[in-house]
Formats: structure tokens, sequence, C-alpha cells
């Protein structure tokens, strides 16, 4: 749903947001360079103002900055999106206090329509936002205010940036909006890639304000129509609503890397089943179905010496289904149709990933029935729904179909081998606290 | 219309909530990486925890405020939307440790005392600086020894 364009939105995030969420749980991180690891300890994806003094970049490998993070005492951890997702929902709780109309933009950011608030207090009123996440939630924040939200996204990199600002920039204010738009490079616009930078400096655009004042039209056919939307947007002539209900899911995605390279079938047929519980589970969450799994695997483009094969099969189901019994059904009948055992004169292939893949949600209350081979809806929803209370009161991976493997022997799951505790989501790794 | 905080979520309605809340399922811009994570909240019945977002369950280990009623492996309840007065039991930092200590207010100082008999009242020098993580609200315990956590 999008709602009326709003007169004055508010864009919130917090900052090193991932970091922030391990340091409210152990002071010892406090004031000290923290990063944290992409999926299987891959590359640094959140670092606080500490690692970024060191010179950690964002995306940066972890191999590469591996000596200079133990010689600087840098604490590394992996991504803990247990915690992340359940800190980023108190938040969110947070900011709903201060206004009604919240979208949520990612994991760390969103945007909340200020319309309602008389001007002269909106600083206030961010002021006390920022102070309330951070006394209930331990996470700091910075707030940019805009009368768009490209001018929302492009205060809060200034709140980001400048530190006497304390945190909290407002561009509805005119005075502001002249001082900033003038001193900020252009490069620093949401929506200005790499590539239209490169034309806009040939133009001999360098400031923000210097795009606010180019001729929208001619600028149509050089930068397609979004460059025309942000100049609009820059000039304080909303473009963009307020998405408060984000659209339904139209398709969903479970992929995973493996640990180490496999090369057995069994392995991967129970990585893909697993994979396929996962997609049920989500599928189930927001009552939708498929009628149709992709199942993916293939080997490293790293691997530059060994054989590549990579593979993408899609299987139909009778109809639209959550169900993760039929949905592993259909994953394991795509690995039968494309698995190459090794040979003699053939190596076997050593895979690094596997995934599924839906395309075409549909809510599973107003699918068609399929006239030939449909499913036990009443019977299949029934288990489901036990299976699903299960693991909800016991942790997921609690219950799980025999094809998926018992959680703890899956030997070839994605590495977090220095993951923090998931303190809020499990009884049994609840932080400690000394008395 | 203005725009202002509600100190606390309504307390009426039957029912739980959950501690925490679980995250956004979908965000409207990014996909969130968290999606596949997500895991069963917590519950605690909705009238003993009037701020959700503020409320963290933590397990205490020691002996220290035994004169508070508080034990060994027991659950407090920790709100951090609360303020601390004279008397409090509060979750502190103290030696970069997260611990369970009586706030005193001394004159004008505040102080973080042990409240065991066992043990000397102050459990911080005067002068250290304190910082107030939460503010227990109430604690739990197991009185069979089944039950209790590991």
């Amino acid at each position: 749903m999008s709602g009326r364009a709003p007169r004055a939105v508010a864009l919130i995030d917090g900052n090193s947001f991932y970091c922030s969420c391990e340091r409210v749980f152990d002071p010892k991180l406090a004031r000290v360079p923290v990063i944290v690891l992409s999926n299987n300890d891959g590359c640094a994806i959140a670092r606080t103002a500490e690692a970024k003094a060191l010179g950690i970049r964002m995306g940066e490998p972890y191999f590469k900055i591996r000596d200079l993070c133990r010689s600087q005492g840098v604490r590394v951890f992996s991504s803990n999106y247990t915690l992340y997702g359940d800190m980023s929902g108190r938040t969110n709780a947070v900011y709903r206090q201060f206004s009604p109309r919240v979208e949520i933009y990612s994991i760390d950011e969103s945007f909340l329509d200020l319309s309602d608030v008389a001007a002269p207090v909106r600083v206030e009123l961010a002021r006390d936002l920022r102070a309330t996440v951070r006394a209930w939630t331990g996470i700091p924040t910075c707030v940019g205010i805009g009368p768009t939200k490209t001018l929302a996204k492009l205060a809060n990199h200034i709140a980001k940036s400048v530190p006497a600002l304390d945190g909290v920039c407002d561009l509805t204010d005119a005075a502001a909006y002249d001082h900033w738009l003038c001193r900020v490079a252009v490069g620093e616009v949401w929506g200005i890639g790499r590539a239209s930078l490169a034309k806009l400096e040939a133009m001999g655009v360098e400031s923000v304000a210097d795009l606010r004042d180019l001729d929208p039209r001619p600028v149509r056919k050089g930068l397609t129509v979004v460059g025309e939307r942000i100049i609009h947007e820059l000039r304080g002539l909303a473009c963009l609503p307020l998405d408060l209900v984000p659209a339904r899911r139209k398709g969903c995605a479970v992929t995973r890397s493996f640990s180490a390279r496999i090369t057995d079938r069994a392995t991967l047929e129970e990585a893909v089943a697993a994979h396929a519980t996962r997609l049920g589970e989500k599928l189930r969450r927001e009552g939708l179905g498929t009628d149709h799994v992709t199942v993916f695997y293939h080997t490293s483009e790293h691997d530059r010496d060994a054989p590549q094969r990579s593979v993408a099969t899609t299987v139909s189901l009778p109809e639209h289904s959550s169900d993760t019994l039929a949905l592993i059904q259909a994953v394991r009948l795509g690995v039968a149709k494309t698995w190459r055992d090794p040979s003699p004169d053939r190596p076997a292939w050593r895979y690094s990933k596997a995934g599924v893949v839906t395309n075409d949600l549909w809510p599973l209350t107003d699918s068609p029935r399929a006239l030939i081979g449909a499913l036990d809806r009443a019977r299949s929803g029934s288990l489901m729904a036990a299976m699903d209370a299960c693991n909800a009161r016991w942790g997921r991976g609690a219950v799980v179909p025999a094809r998926a493997g018992l959680v703890a022997r899956r030997e070839w799951t994605t590495k977090f081998d220095m993951r923090t505790p998931r303190y809020t989501t499990q009884v049994a790794e609840l932080p400690v606290a000394h008395a | 219309m203005s725009l202002r905080r509600v100190a606390t979520l309504p307390q009426d309605g039957p029912g739980t909530v959950r501690v925490p809340l679980v995250g956004p399922a979908v965000c409207a811009g990014f996909p969130s990486p968290a999606d596949d994570f997500l895991e069963g909240a917590l519950e605690l019945p909705r009238w003993l925890v009037p701020n959700p977002p503020a409320t963290f369950l933590m397990q205490v280990r020691g002996e220290s405020m035994r004169g508070a009623g508080i034990f060994d492996r027991d659950l407090a309840c920790v709100d951090r939307s609360l303020l601390p007065q004279h008397d409090s039991v509060v979750v502190a930092v103290v030696d970069a440790l997260l611990s369970c200590k009586r706030y005193r207010i001394e004159g004008n100082t505040p102080r973080l005392a042990f409240d065991n008999p066992d043990l000397p009242a102050f459990a911080v020098d005067e002068a250290s600086e304190v910082e107030i993580w939460g503010v227990v609200r109430f604690t739990i315990r197991w009185h069979v020894a089944r039950g209790r956590l590991a």
C-alpha cells in the first residue's frame, strides 16, 4: 500500500547496527574496534568507528585483515542475525511510539512520517527519539529529516558525518537546507550510482546543489526517469510515498554456502531438503504457496583449477502449496534429474553452494486447486501447524523432516564460528548478570 | 495532530506479549538478512511486561544479592525504560561485566551495593562511574531443581 507523499519525513538508522547490537550485551566491547563478518565469515559487513579508523573497509575480505585485527585487538564476530533481527524489531517498536506511520526500509533503517509534527519541534522530537531508543534498547542512532525521502536520507548522512550536529539534521529548515546542499558531494545522494556519478562529474556537477539546479527535462535523457525524480525530490517535491505495508512477497529464496566443499549426493540432498524446509516455514508464515521450486547448486569460481559445474532446474508441483514435505519431494526430484556421479575419467565436482528459489507466490486461500493430484490441505495443514508450533516453542530445528537431517548433525551448514549467544531469543543463551 | 510519546504499551487485554518482539518479516527496501534466522520469542504475560521493546531477560549468577531474595541461577526481568530510584535492584556495568546490584543514593551520589550480610556494603568505590544497564522489575526462581536453567 502506498499512502500520500509525506510533507516531512525522518530517516532513522542504527550506527554500525550489528556492532552496536553486540555492544549492548558485552560492555567489554565499548570503545574498542569491533567488526561483524558476513555469512561463512567472509567479509567485514559492519564496523565501529574505531575499526573504520584502522582503515578496515566495508566488504573487505576477512583473510586480508586477519593479521591487522590480531595486532590491533579488533574484536571480530560472525553475524548473529537472530539477535540483529530481534533488536531491529525492538527499535521499530520504539519508533512507532513517535510516529504511527513507519516504513521499515531495511534491518537498520526506517522512515517515519513527521508531517503532523510542527516544524519548530521536529528536531526536539528527533532528539527525544534518539535518546529513547538509546535508553530502551542500547542502540545509538542518527536521524535525518527532510521534506522528501531523498532529502531525509541526505540529512541522515550529514547527521552521521558532522559530530557537532549530535546525530540530528533537519533539512526542512530553510537555513540548514541552503547551508548543506552546496557543501555535500553529489555522490552522497541516494540513488546516484557510480555510472551516474561519472556522467554528472563530466557535466561539472559537484555538489548536491549543482544537481538540484539542473534542468530535469534534459536530464531525463542522460540519467533516466530516476535522475529526474531525484532532482524533484532534492527540490522538496516528494515523489516517493511511504510504503507502510510492504508489498506482498513475490518470490522467496533460501540459499547457503557450504562450510566446506561437498562432493557427495547424500549431503547435497540433505542440504536442499533443509533449505526446502526453511522455505516452507517462510511461506507458511505469510500464508503463501508456490507451484514450482527451482533448485540450484554450483562449484566455486575461486577453485580456478577444479572443474566447474552450475546446475539450476525447476520442478513443478501439482498445485500451490507451502507443505514442507511436498517441497522436499520436489527439490529431491530436481537433484535426481541433474546429479552426475564422478567416474574414473571425471573427478567429482566440488560444490560450494546450493539453494532453493521460488517466484510467483500466491496466497493459499485464493489459489486455484488442481483437478488432478490435489494435495490434502487439511491433513498437511495440521501436520505443518504442529511442526511449526514445536519449533516455535523448543527452538528452530526441534522437529525436522528426516530428509533434512538433524540440525546438530548437519556438517555442511554455513560457518558462524565466532557468533555470540542468541541473548534475547534462547533461554539457554541469556546474558549473565553477576551478583 | 501533535505526536506525543506514549510511555508504555497498553496493559489491558488478555494473552501474552513476546519478549522480545519478533523483527520485521518483510522490509520495504532491502530484504532483511535476519529473515532466515528469526526465532520464536520468549513469552511472558502481558501484565508482567508493560514495555516489551525495553525488556530483557538475564540469568543471575552469584550470591551477592541474597538479602534481596535473589539467588544463583534465578532469572531476572530487566526493564531499560525504568529510571533507578534509591534502593532499586539494578543491572549495572561493573568492571566491564553486567552485574546485579542494589542502587543506593547517599547524599547526592549514586552507589552500587551488595545485598548480602556476609559481604562489605559497597561493591564499587565511591569515585567510580556508575553505568546503569537496566532496572530489575522482578525475578523468577525455581523451587524444583529440574525446572532450573542449566
